[in-house]
């Protein structure tokens, strides 16, 4: 630490601390002690004091803890000479920095001032955000963020940067302004969108709103790494080895900069500056250099991904608009769209099909019909989107797999919208890409360089024909039809019991260390993201990757889905923590859950039966807890019977918690995912012959207590209060 | 003293430090003698210097020079020397193991809550230690919890059998490499005790088992005693942090009383600093004309108090003698170790009252406060009141104007922290900068001061060219002193670092020289080489680390012993000034570089000249380096998520 540097940041943090201590004094006369303090929708608390201190916060006079411990972390600024050591004082300094600011901001909350959110500024991410997005960091479709402080030199130039770190897939958190000027006002201004579905996400205008994506990773280390709230040596290392995150500073360093960037840095998140300030080389907190200063603009963010020690695999594509998953969540307006296709307005569907090496010229990209200059602005248009493959190592079953990636791969063009699968697919494409050049030729560019690219192993060769003239789409979609049909018959086969091998997904072990999913036809891994073919098709391009055969070997218990293979597996790979698991149940040794689940099952002892809760939902469940309290209780990879984290398919599965009785146990689920469910579980309450038993299940409407859902299913004769106990 | 020895005694040209020139003339002028001229008059005994005079037996004694190879009973001159040798670290053992022994009788005397006003300083470290000694920490209390480790402490150097409980904390690999080799010391009062009888006549004589004794012997101070000091020192007066203060002889006050505290360890001195600043005493001081009281320290006490309270140390072990000459000295309070008889006659021409407080060390006639460490305060108000009132006696002073500022305080848990802060302490980047470079090694410069050499001259060029050499330096001890003295211990010093190291030092703040303490504190330094190991790059032992310890101005068996203990720990030794007391065997001073190399991984060599030592450091340095190949720069590697998932959280 420079002494310069180690000045200013002490100096920044006594400047934070003194401030919050008046604004916590003001909030406390205003609100008066005892009043409630909190972040929106986190079972975190404040989660940064949480995860470092393991305080919780949940009223205004518990600050005064959290305060006291920073005043005792904060040092005096370093003498001209004969100074003492000042690294680990500074970085004291920047530890309690972080805590204070948190203080602040969620002060924010309560006494708006300032509005903590407005029509640019987000503010804090809650734990739905935190677990949606947080699985990108987990899967490496996201390989880490950038916290930019202040504001480029223009807002062209900050377009720029924003641009390039969302090519570079890079999440960018703002806050802090240099001299009033922000990052995320500048990219206001020149009508970028901004959001979290772009990974543009502007927290606030002061500097102390970077908070936000300190809390973030401490939130990452808690619910994916399964580290315990205030194992504060665990939470800084996983950030340091896992979220690869960095600091743009912008403009004039502050000392209050300077105080968040030393907080940042115990994160292992190094600095890099634009401005002329000293530099801190030398390797040891961070992963390399700590402070890297002077860098232009054009060099910023190269610079920094090499700083942070980031490895980022873009394929260069030749197409003439930018390329990364940021721009997946853009949307394309009505009045913004050049030529329209789908969405049930007119005929169009994509289809992946294998024919023989011979019969592809691979690379070849023809667009059968009129091009997108050669139709009228505003235009809809029939579109089937053919692509042929080729591979030695290629099987039928990989088709649906690859065929599905198209939505993303199309989708993360800018300008380029696309919904939904086979010939239920609806794409809009942007004026503003069209302008650019931008051809329906480029979507085979793209479908052609990156199936090639991510399905190495399996494919060889790819053609793409894009056709847009009516008859030839509707002629064609005939043969579509017939594949799409033979893979439902294939997949409607394809149950635990005809296969000999299960996969094993240990895809987000990066960040939840101790959890293995067994991934079956019948039941997906809980993420959501991975089915049996899909981890057969990863296994394929992959053979030391993260999703393994496993040989199911002898069936121990067919009714709680115990095999002796799996058994074996999950103690190898589980460091012996976990002996025993089975697919099917959930309070007989269920299966572990990292942080990724996608629905939370609950036991309700009082109903004989379980609740569902869907990451999405975010109020109070009948089981006294929020879904982000209860995936404190799931996540981390230990098993924890009468808990358990799913994916949504397997809800609809006929092997869904088949153990305690199935669907029947279901007492209570949040409408918007009753409804969600509605059209896939169809056919499994017919089989129960239970048609209507949807409505059995109590919701939110009904209540958040376990009384009132008790009385509810009572009075409309739900099953399971005929059933076994449920244990 | 003869006009022959009084021509060739040229004060000006036995130290580097301007102050001994300027007392030298004053104990001339007065006609006292120093240890400066006596080592000028006496000349050593050249047949003993070299470890070739045994005098085990009254059929000797045997001088095994010239045609004389063998003694009366037919001992060799391995034998010997190495058996010399090893008498001399069994004594050196003995002395840190006593003083370790001594801190756990005064740790359970206060836990135990038979000290008037007694206190643990550190509980933290309390319980820390606990950890080692595998004692159960949960529900107890401070004092409950210090008595079970006095206890534990207590029982190893009575232990028969069995090893000592540090051995745990050495790296894994080290611990079953002297396992092999039947060097696990089992109790340390037991391989004192056998190294004396295993050099008594006729019983071992074959040099090699006699030096791996040597090597047993010393561990169970280096592992044992000496780490028990450092370990329980820190928990009854807290484990330093760093602090500023000054070194030399302008340390001194004209206008308040002087006490100097000397010798090695800190319970009386840390009971007189607080004695000094009790109303009563400095009211009586005043009513003398003092305006206060003012405590300096000489030799480990100095750095014991300087480490913990940052109490100046008024000079190394030479000093002593010098302090007094001053005329500003009220009190010299010795206890034990390295502490010259020759200070009765220099204390007998000046008001100085010099007062030996240990039952163990009555130094000639001086008058004696033997400290009761059941009421080690009472002993101190007694000792700081004789000192006050002796004020009104003090008559011509004369303090050299010479002072340099210092930091020091360097502890294992403060290096620790220093590098990463409360919440990421760690020795990860001390060990990644000396992988990539920026640290070329690590380099222990350590041990006394000796008149047989110009004082400070080979410390201060060694440091100097180590720091120079990008070498980052430690010191303990009198090289602590001299290194502070001669102002390489300030944070600025960096400036004459290479380039590299002084990058390391700005970005922590650090001197490119730490101060970690006394000589009995060089266990910190096995501490410090031990975690290096486990942090990872460095390799998995001591041995093999880019490490290097020496001794430019040794004197002493302490001094021996902790250079055993070290090379038998794995480091590579450098002791120079004199030279080998093991040098009339060739075999035996080969077979302590290479025989020793090969067996341990360390070894001891002895190099006169400064320049040679620096060269031969560097040299081993480079060697690990390239064992390691951390000699040419390492690519950056860039991390993607398969490379992420490999990495420990």
């Amino acid at each position: 630490m420079s002494k310069i540097i180690a000045s200013a940041a002490i100096r920044g943090a006594h400047s934070i601390f003194g401030k919050t201590t008046e604004k916590l004094a003001r909030a406390k006369e205003s609100f008066g002690s005892e009043h409630a303090i909190e972040l929106p929708n986190t079972g975190y608390y404040l989660p940064v004091i949480y995860g470092l201190t393991g305080e919780k916060v949940e009223k205004l006079s518990d600050m005064d803890r959290v305060l006291t411990y920073a005043q005792e972390l904060l040092p005096e600024v370093p003498s001209e000479h004969l100074w003492l050591p000042y690294l680990g004082t500074t970085l004291d300094a920047g530890i309690a920095t972080l805590l204070t600011e948190e203080c602040h901001e969620a002060l924010n909350y309560l006494d708006n001032d300032p509005t903590p959110v407005t029509d640019l500024w987000l503010g804090a991410a809650d734990d739905v955000i935190m677990r949606a997005k947080g699985v990108e960091f987990v899967d490496g479709s996201a390989p880490g963020f950038a916290a930019v402080v202040g504001a480029a030199p223009d807002s062209e130039t900050a377009v720029r940067l924003a641009r390039e770190m969302q090519e570079k897939m890079l999440y960018v958190f703002m806050a802090g302004h240099d001299n009033g000027v922000s990052f995320g006002e500048q990219l206001e201004t020149e009508g970028i969108q901004l959001g979290w579905d772009t990974r543009l996400v502007p927290f606030g205008k002061e500097v102390y709103s970077q908070i936000y994506s300190i809390g973030f990773a401490t939130r990452a280390a808690m619910a994916f790494g399964g580290v315990q709230p205030g194992d504060y040596e665990r939470i800084l290392a996983y950030n340091k080895s896992r979220v690869f995150a960095f600091v743009l500073a912008l403009g004039e360093v502050t000392d209050e900069w300077y105080a968040t960037a030393a907080g940042a840095i115990s994160y292992g998140f190094p600095t890099i500056a634009t401005s002329d300030i000293p530099q801190i080389l030398p390797t040891g907190v961070c992963t390399y250099e700590h402070v890297v200063s002077n860098i232009t603009c054009g060099e910023l963010v190269q610079k920094a991904i090499e700083v942070r020690g980031l490895k980022i695999k873009v394929t260069e594509l030749p197409i003439p608009v930018a390329y990364g998953p940021a721009f997946e969540g853009e949307r394309v307006r009505k009045e913004d769209t050049h030529a329209e296709a789908g969405g049930q307005k007119s005929e169009a569907f994509e289809w992946l099909r294998t024919l023989d090496a011979a019969d592809i010229t691979d690379g070849k990209v023809e667009v059968v019909g009129p091009e997108l200059d050669e139709i009228e602005e505003g235009s809809l248009i029939p579109l089937a989107i053919v692509v042929d493959v080729a591979g030695r190592k290629m099987q039928s079953d990989f088709e649906a797999v690859v065929e599905r990636q198209f939505h993303h791969l199309m989708n993360f063009a800018e300008g380029v919208l696309h919904m939904g699968q086979r010939d239920l697919i609806w794409i809009r494409i942007s004026k503003a890409a069209v302008s650019k050049g931008f051809r329906l030729h480029h979507l085979g560019d793209i479908l052609h360089a990156k199936i090639l690219d991510q399905f190495e192993a399996i494919v060889d060769k790819v053609q793409v024909t894009i056709y847009t003239d009516a008859e030839k789409v509707t002629e064609i979609r005939q043969k579509a039809l017939l594949t799409y049909a033979q893979r439902d018959e294939r997949m409607a086969g394809l149950t635990d019991d005809t296969v000999d091998t299960f996969y094993s997904c240990s895809l987000c072990q990066s960040f939840a260390p101790s959890h293995v999913c067994v991934v079956t036809p019948e039941r997906l891994g809980l993420c959501g993201a991975y089915n049996w073919l899909d981890a057969k098709a990863s296994n394929e391009l992959n053979p030391s990757g993260p999703n393994q055969p496993i040989a199911k070997g002898a069936c121990l218990n067919e009714l709680s889905g115990e095999w002796a293979g799996v058994n074996t597996f999950i103690e190898q790979t589980s460091g012996g923590a976990v002996e025993r698991m089975t697919c099917y149940s959930l309070m007989d040794n269920p299966m572990t859950s990292c942080g990724c689940f996608m629905v939370i099952i609950a036991l309700m002892p009082m109903c004989n039966g379980v609740m569902l809760v869907n990451r999405e939902y975010p109020g109070m469940t009948p089981s006294g807890m929020k879904f982000s309290t209860l995936a404190g209780m799931v996540g981390g990879g230990v098993q924890a019977p009468g808990f358990m984290g799913i994916g949504r398919g397997y809800i609809s599965s006929k092997k869904f918690m088949s153990a305690e009785g199935g669907l029947a146990r279901v007492v209570w689920m949040p409408k918007e995912l009753k409804d969600a469910m509605r059209a896939s579980l169809a056919d499994r309450l017919d089989e129960m012959g239970d048609p209507g038993f949807l409505d059995k299940i109590a919701d939110e409407s009904v209540g958040e207590t376990e009384d009132a859902v008790l009385e509810f299913i009572s009075n409309n004769g739900h099953p399971a209060l005929t059933m076994d106990p449920i244990f | 003293m003869s006009d022959d020895k009084k021509r060739t005694f040229d004060p000006d040209v036995v130290s580097i430090d301007p102050t001994a020139a300027e007392m030298l003339k004053i104990a001339e002028d007065c006609e006292i003698s120093t240890v400066f001229q006596r080592a000028d008059s006496i000349k050593p005994c050249s047949t003993g210097a070299g470890g070739g005079c045994c005098k085990l037996c009254a059929m000797g004694p045997c001088r095994l020079i010239g045609k004389h190879d063998r003694g009366v009973c037919g001992a060799d001159r391995e034998t010997v020397a190495a058996r010399n040798f090893l008498r001399q670290v069994a004594a050196g053992a003995a002395a840190h193991s006593d003083h370790g022994r001594d801190v756990a009788l005064t740790l359970r005397a206060i836990a135990s809550g038979e000290v008037e006003d007694g206190t643990i300083a550190d509980t933290v470290k309390l319980a820390k230690v606990a950890g080692y000694m595998g004692i159960d920490v949960a529900g107890k209390d401070a004092n409950t919890l210090a008595v079970e480790v006095a206890d534990c402490a207590l029982a190893q150097f009575g232990q028969q059998t069995g090893e000592l409980v540090y051995i745990g904390r050495a790296p894994e690999k080290r611990q079953e490499l002297w396992r092999s080799l039947g060097v696990v010391p089992r109790g340390i009062d037991r391989e004192v005790v056998e190294a004396m009888h295993r050099t008594h006549a006729g019983t071992d004589q074959n040099y090699k088992t006699l030096l791996d004794g040597a090597i047993k012997c010393s561990l169970a101070s280096g592992w044992g005693g000496s780490m028990l000091a450092t370990d329980l020192q820190d928990i009854l007066y807290g484990t330093p942090t760093p602090v500023r203060s000054s070194a030399n002889l302008g340390v001194l006050s004209e206008d308040k009383v002087n006490i100097l505290i000397h010798g090695h360890e800190p319970l009386l001195a840390s009971m007189i600093l607080d004695a000094t600043s009790e109303p009563e005493m400095l009211e009586l001081a005043k009513s003398l004309g003092a305006t206060g009281i003012n405590v300096a320290g000489i030799c480990c006490t100095a750095n014991e108090s300087l480490m913990r309270k940052g109490v100046p140390p008024a000079g190394n072990m030479l000093h002593q003698e010098l302090a007094i000459l001053t005329g500003a000295v009220e009190a010299m309070v010795v206890d034990v170790q390295c502490i010259f008889q020759g200070l009765t006659e220099v204390a007998d021409h000046f008001h100085t009252k010099l007062i030996s407080s240990s039952p163990k060390a009555c130094v000639g006639d001086s008058e004696q406060i033997v400290v009761d460490e059941h009421r080690p305060r009472e002993a101190a108000r007694q000792i700081v009141r004789s000192a006050v009132e002796n004020f009104a006696n003090r008559k011509e002073v004369h303090i050299p104007n010479v002072s340099e500022p210092l930091v020091a305080g360097f502890s294992h848990e403060y290096i620790r922290y220093m590098l990463g802060g409360t919440m990421r302490a760690s020795l990860t980047p001390l060990n990644e900068n000396i992988v990539n470079g920026r640290i070329r090694g690590v380099a222990a410069v350590v041990g006394c001061s000796s008149p047989r050499s110009v004082q400070d001259y080979a410390v201060v060029n060694v440091v100097r060219e180590l720091i120079a050499n990008n070498v980052l330096v430690v010191v303990t001890g009198c090289a602590a002193i001299t290194s502070g003295k001669h102002g390489l211990l300030t944070p600025e010093t960096m400036a004459f670092a290479g380039e590299s190291l002084a990058e390391i030092c700005e970005t922590i703040g650090i001197p490119p020289v730490l101060h970690m303490g006394s000589c009995v504190d060089n266990s910190r330094i096995l501490t410090v080489l031990t975690d290096m190991a486990a942090t990872g790059g460095l390799g998995d032992d001591i041995a093999g680390l880019p490490a290097v310890a020496l001794s430019p101005e040794w004197f002493s068996e302490k001094a021996l012993e902790i250079a055993t203990y070290a090379a038998g720990s794995g480091a590579h030794v450098i002791f120079g000034g004199v030279g080998s007391p093991v040098a009339n065997s060739e075999v035996v001073s080969t077979y302590m570089i290479d025989g020793w190399t090969e067996r341990y991984g360390g070894s001891l060599r002895f190099i006169k000249e400064p320049q040679d030592m620096v060269v031969a450091t560097l040299d081993l340095i480079d060697n690990a380096r390239k064992a390691l190949k951390i000699d040419v720069a390492a690519e950056r590697v860039l991390f993607d998520m398969d490379m992420r998932r490999e990495l420990s959280v």
